[in-house]
């Protein structure tokens, strides 16, 4: 497995497409917590993937302020048709030119497979990676880790907000 | 790994002897194909450790996939406020191929209950708080998917065949 970024690291800005002609930057979302969450691809043949397991949850991630991410190195067109499908209700972004450079920069890509591995990141308020967790790439991490490592933020996010 | 952090109570849906030494807890949804076919090895399983075994389910509905999947819950929740939950649920999973709000009210009218009162309840949203508490102990319990089971607070990964579920069970009771 990746040896990926860990806790106290400053979480390394981007900018990718998220819809075939719009991007998003990590840098923009400053201010509240960020959920990133790796994943090898769209379509896994199995109900409630990861992703539709993130957007079940998606109102308790609110609750704490916190905006979710997804991230494979699917194309933008791929994530348009997957979200559609799966009614995500929360941006996926293309890491798809070059292929797999944020996943690089985290250190969730597997290269001989050329796709990211299921890594998770938490990244609080002012961009500083709180918590980071590397599933194994067939096991669907869930969501109990990242609501434990918000809850962890929140008094801090609550004193930050003055 | 993975383990419950809600255990399980008598508030909980529980079929079999309920001072059982093991327990097998199921969350579920009802459109999930995984599930309707996890059903029928549940019925097994029971069979297989007769007075040994409890099992619970909880629901854990994928609403965003599955458009009958919340209504579905609900009105087994129904059917358990008037003491035929496990009927329901068993109808549900039998009829799962024909989902949808028509059957849940034949269902409700099958098992003598007040078709009009599951309306007002799905209208008023009843029975949601509940569905939603199930949804979210699972979620804090890693629940990753449908199904997924627990034997005793322990998650059971990987397959659910017959034979995997008994090992595993087996397993717990001579931990015991």
């Amino acid at each position: 497995m990746a040896n990926i970024l860990e806790r106290g690291a400053p979480a390394p800005d981007f900018t990718l497409p998220v819809t075939p002609d719009q991007k998003l930057s990590l840098g923009e979302l400053r201010g509240q917590p960020v959920i990133l969450a790796f994943y090898p691809a769209d379509w896994s043949p199995v109900c409630g993937d990861q992703m539709a397991l993130y957007n079940e949850v998606l109102p308790e991630f609110q609750r704490h302020g916190a905006r979710i991410l997804g991230i494979s190195v699917d194309g933008a067109w791929c994530h348009a048709a997957f979200a559609s499908d799966r009614h995500l209700h929360f941006p996926l972004l293309a890491d798809f030119e070059p292929k797999g450079a944020v996943a690089k920069k985290y250190g969730a890509y597997r290269e001989g497979d050329g796709y990211s591995e299921r890594a998770l990141f938490v990244i609080d308020a002012k961009g500083i990676i709180s918590w980071s967790y590397c599933s194994p790439v067939a096991v669907n991490p869930g969501a109990d880790g990242i609501l434990e490592a918000l809850e962890e933020l929140a008094p801090r996010g609550q004193s930050s907000r003055r | 790994m993975a383990t419950l952090k809600v255990p399980v109570t008598p508030e909980d849906h529980i079929q079999g002897n309920p001072d059982a030494e093991l327990t097998l807890l199921e969350y579920g949804d009802y459109e999930c194909p995984h599930c309707g076919r996890a059903y029928g090895i549940v019925k097994q399983v029971q069979k297989h450790f007769g007075r040994r075994l409890r099992f619970a389910f909880r629901n854990f509905p994928l609403a965003q996939i599955h458009a009958h999947a919340q209504t579905a819950a609900e009105t087994a929740e129904f059917a358990g406020a008037h003491g035929r939950f496990w009927e329901m649920h068993d109808l549900i999973f039998e009829n799962q191929g024909r989902l949808a709000l028509p059957l849940l009210v034949a269902l409700t009218e099958e098992l003598g209950l007040d078709a009009q009162g599951l309306r007002d309840a799905l209208t008023a949203g009843e029975f949601e708080p509940r569905v939603r508490r199930d949804f979210l102990s699972g979620v804090r319990s890693g629940v990753n998917g449908t199904p997924t089971f627990f034997v005793g607070e322990r998650r059971h990964d990987g397959p659910w065949e017959l034979e995997n579920l008994v090992t595993a069970l087996e397993a717990r009771r001579a931990l015991a």
